[in-house]
């Protein structure tokens, strides 16, 4: 999988030393290589032409009241994202409270504590993770974890923690918890390789200077380790935000789909993406189709958002160097 | 905080200490196991739904009308290839070359502009590719058809194979080049038949990866291929693709069809884990890393 590097390029000598060379094939080679890395900044641009063009009937209706307005009425031909951004923050939460102690429980073992012959096998198994595909997480959702959380994990949810506003109310199944936990799933690999490469990148030094002073191994982790990687394990947890706000069809296949707003983590949902997913095709009006589109509009600012946070705290970490001591 | 009793280690402090840090590792191997519990349980009921219901016309025909039984999926296997020898015709040759641009030339500071882009558009959700492509070619032409949804994929795969491209160029010893300019071979042959040469594995390495990822995409393909129960017989017509019709399916109320979804899926996932099997088996022995 395509973990973000946190290594910045040490490359740059290389570059300015070797000539670019003056006759033809040479200068039409280097401009077909500019023209293949530009694209990246044009795909973004096109990014953003495409979605405002596309929202631009729907901004121009609603305005801003957009985002705040939580009637979504195809039949009324009055649309507001409030649900679906509500939808989308509470179901990334859920994700982010699960996902990310157990990933950085589970890179604090592989670092710290995993026996060597053991730490490449997890890896991989964690890695395996990364691979399935979204529908197939939907698919397992809806057959297999779905069912199980009805049954059993929502009951006994309900029965002990009932008396909280979050754990009422009828349980269907589809829910809030459940797509939650199905995102969680998705981001624990993201989540783990990004802070098993913070937690590698903290010196050695801070380590046994701790146990020189007689700490016991947790005492190491918690003094020396995770508060020096802090910075760096927030920048995962970001990553991993990242990822789930733009979760679609596993989401789309256990949420339940329905724009309402309730307390109850028991109750259906909807999300900015799994909305688009499923009335895209069916959008009759003109004006619906741009709403969605301006939903798209939402999703990719503040996925867009959330990924420059992200990366930027990851590479001012890689770039501050090992000589950081505190 | 400090009370004097910390100052004073005492062996019923020294017991709780040892205590804790044993109960703490306990709790990260629990967090291990439970982090690598849903692989094993997603691929445990792929096989045992998935298996059962694979069989040689899973491959062979076409989806049936909902209510008849049988049938399979053999335009969503050949959609879901076509799919990706299309993504693959634009992002590997538009990676790879970005790839060696980010890598050989340019300037330090517009260069690192353009990795952040491209770390950032491989934060962008897929959702999203298809309603750029939908605006981009499908309004346009009037229909979804194949080169839409291959575009989608395309687009999603140049920034991945542009990052791991030059990740592994860098790792090609300058001293390579040097000796083959050093010859007088010119820069663009230098780069092509020396660097990209013997970078070639990790290159192809991070290409496959850059598939298997799409290759799973379902969010995409949603208004840019659309899908189709039928044999698509020209690229400009809408296409079906293996994570299309296992969402079709797994959504639908039939039961015939839920097992048919199970299906694909054990065969979509064998494709991607092969893939990545392949990965491993080629970056086992990389030179470079």
């Amino acid at each position: 999988m395509a973990a973000p590097s946190v290594s910045t390029s040490p490359h740059s000598a290389i570059r300015s030393t070797l000539p670019a060379g003056v006759r033809w094939p040479d200068i039409s080679f280097r401009w077909l290589a500019l023209l293949a890395a530009v694209t990246i900044l044009v795909l973004i641009a096109l990014v953003g032409w495409e979605l405002y063009q596309g929202s631009r009937l729907a901004i121009g209706h609603f305005g801003p009241r957009f985002l705040v307005n939580s009637t979504w009425n195809p039949v009324t031909d009055e649309y507001g994202a409030w649900p679906f951004i509500f939808g989308t923050l509470v179901s990334s939460l859920i994700a982010l409270v699960i996902a990310v102690p157990l990933g950085v429980a589970t890179a604090l073992y592989l670092t710290e504590l995993a026996p060597v012959r053991l730490r490449q096998p997890v890896v991989m198994i964690v890695e395996m993770l990364a691979a399935v595909p979204s529908v197939i997480f939907g698919l397992w959702g809806i057959f297999v974890l779905i069912p199980w959380l009805r049954d059993h994990l929502f009951v006994w949810l309900k029965e002990t923690l009932g008396f909280l506003p979050l754990f009422r109310g009828t349980i269907y199944g589809v829910s809030m918890l459940a797509a939650g936990i199905i995102v969680a799933i998705m981001i624990l690999p993201i989540i783990t390789s990004v802070s098993r490469e913070i937690l590698r990148s903290v010196p050695n030094l801070q380590r046994e200077a701790a146990y020189a002073l007689g700490a016991t191994h947790w005492e190491v982790m918690r003094i020396a380790v995770l508060s020096y990687a802090r910075r760096g394990l927030f920048g995962a947890a970001v990553l991993g935000l990242g990822r789930a706000l733009g979760e679609t069809m596993a989401v789309t296949m256990v949420i339940g789909n329905r724009p309402d707003i309730s307390a109850s983590l028991f109750a259906p949902g909807y999300t900015l993406a799994s909305v688009i997913a499923n009335e895209f095709t069916e959008a009759t009006t003109d004006l619906y189709l741009s709403s969605l589109f301006e939903l798209g509009l939402v999703l990719v600012a503040v996925t867009i958002v959330v990924n420059v946070v992200a990366q930027l705290m990851l590479r001012s970490l890689a770039g501050s160097g090992t000589g950081k001591v505190r | 905080m400090t009370t004097p009793s910390q100052f004073q280690p005492t062996a019923r402090r020294h017991a709780w200490r040892k205590f804790t840090s044993g109960a703490m590792a306990g709790l990260m191997l629990v967090c291990a196991v439970a982090v690598m519990a849903p692989i094993f349980l997603v691929l445990f009921f792929l096989v045992r739904e998935g298996a059962s219901s694979l069989d040689w016309s899973f491959f062979t025909q076409l989806p049936k009308p909902s209510g008849e039984l049988g049938g399979g999926m053999a335009n969503a296997i050949v959609g879901t290839f076509t799919l990706l020898a299309m993504a693959a015709a634009i992002g590997v040759p538009v990676g790879v070359m970005g790839g060696v641009y980010l890598a050989e030339y340019g300037s330090d500071r517009a260069n690192s502009w353009i990795r952040f882009t491209a770390d950032v558009l491989n934060g962008v959700p897929s959702i999203v590719w298809g309603m750029v492509v939908y605006g981009l070619l499908v309004v346009p032409f009037k229909t979804f058809s194949a080169y839409a949804g291959g575009v989608a994929l395309g687009f999603m795969m140049i920034p991945l194979v542009m990052r791991t491209t030059e990740e592994v160029l860098v790792l090609v010893p300058q001293g390579y080049r040097e000796a083959a300019l050093a010859l007088g071979i010119p820069r663009w042959k230098t780069i092509t038949v020396i660097v990209v040469r013997t970078a070639l594995k990790g290159i192809v390495t991070g290409i496959l990866i850059a598939m298997a990822r799409v290759a799973g995409e379902t969010a995409p393909l949603l208004f840019t291929a659309l899908g189709n129960n039928f044999w698509s017989h020209r690229l400009s017509e809408p296409i079906s693709a293996l994570p299309l019709q296992i969402f079709t399916y797994a959504t639908s109320a039939y039961d015939d069809w839920h097992r048919q979804a199970w299906a694909g899926a054990l065969v979509l996932m064998g494709m991607i884990l092969s893939l990545n099997i392949l990965v491993r088996v080629l970056s086992r022995d990389r030179s470079f890393k």
